[in-house]
């Protein structure tokens, strides 16, 4: 029961929370000094999204070699401009085979 | 590469949802081994459909938390999402029904394929298209990795545990070539949620970050 409950608060408290963002009044985000700051947001999340999951488990570092070598190839992959299925695989690939040898 | 077309962006949107729902299976397979049933895991990824938030629920589960922690760094990460769609609301102009479906589509990766564009066209192309593949490859995967949870293993087998940070880090590269500010701001985000990692719960390492847009300085609209 208690899972049925976390699953309802998920779904709607995430719903609320994107909805949220397109009910704010468009002045908000027409000045242009907060426009910028708005864009700017998933640059700096998104760089967080790419440490914790890179080097994170839960509240512990959690340095794992094949991983980050493939988070270091995708890394290369994606300053090279490759496709980005290519660069998704290629992590992929290199945590996998790292893990085999 | 050449100037991006509506193919070329089509075609990247749909790679983007290919890729995310390769990590979809691990999502599946994570949350009924933390004990959500098929049904429940499901309807996560169909309704909430936003997968940090997913995983952070699930780990909280998995880690025997109760409502309050499995909500509380659920809902922190999903809080993103509200930034995002302020950044898309004028972008997409979106109204009605239309708009209460955009919402639901408002997650990192259609954002950031989106304000990755050079042209607003180009821009809604891309967030209604990676929208629409993340949430087909998403749900798709989900199911198998819930019906396949015990087959599959563990998930680093495969190499998956490395697809994730990749393809956030994909998503940011076109943006760290916009200039110099946006380059300080990823950095300054990334040594806030590597300090704050074991100091803070789930979920708000990656909010936190949001402070290195002071970073920005002075910047120019």
């Amino acid at each position: 029961m208690t899972l049925w409950w976390i699953v309802a608060g998920t779904v709607v408290g995430c719903y609320l929370l994107k909805l949220a963002g397109y009910l704010v009044p468009a002045r908000v985000v027409e000045n242009a000094r907060a426009r910028r700051l708005v864009e700017l947001v998933p640059v700096a999340l998104l760089a967080a999204l790419v440490v914790v999951e890179a080097i994170a488990n839960g509240r512990h570092y959690d340095l794992d070699g094949p991983r980050l070598a493939g988070v270091a190839v995708g890394a290369v992959a994606a300053w090279r401009r490759a496709p980005f299925l290519v660069i998704v695989v290629a992590a992929a690939a290199t945590a996998a085979l790292l893990r085999l040898a | 590469m050449s100037a991006p077309t509506r193919r070329s962006v089509v075609r990247d949107c749909v790679g983007v949802g290919v890729a995310v729902g390769t990590y979809g299976i691990a999502f599946g397979a994570a949350a009924v081994a933390a004990g959500l049933s098929a049904v429940q895991t499901c309807l996560l990824s169909l309704l909430a459909f936003t997968g940090g938030t997913q995983f952070a629920v699930v780990g909280v589960i998995a880690g025997g938390g109760g409502i309050a922690a499995a909500l509380g760094s659920g809902l922190l990460l999903g809080s993103r999402n509200a930034l995002y769609a302020m950044r898309m609301a004028p972008l997409l102009g979106v109204r009605g029904l239309k708009r209460l479906l955009a919402a639901h589509g408002t997650i990192d990766e259609s954002t950031a394929m989106a304000i990755g564009q050079d042209d607003s066209e180009l821009a809604r192309t891309a967030f209604w298209w990676t929208f629409g593949a993340v949430f087909v490859m998403w749900n798709l995967a989900t199911l198998l990795g819930a019906a396949g949870a015990t087959a599959l293993g563990d998930p680093a087998k495969f190499g998956l545990d490395a697809v994730v940070p990749t393809a956030f880090l994909a998503l940011l590269a076109p943006r760290l070539r916009q200039g110099r500010v946006e380059v300080r701001v990823a950095l300054g985000g990334a040594v806030i949620a590597a300090v704050l990692i074991p100091l803070t719960p789930p979920g708000v390492p990656v909010l936190a970050a949001s402070a290195a847009l002071l970073l920005a300085g002075r910047v120019s609209g």
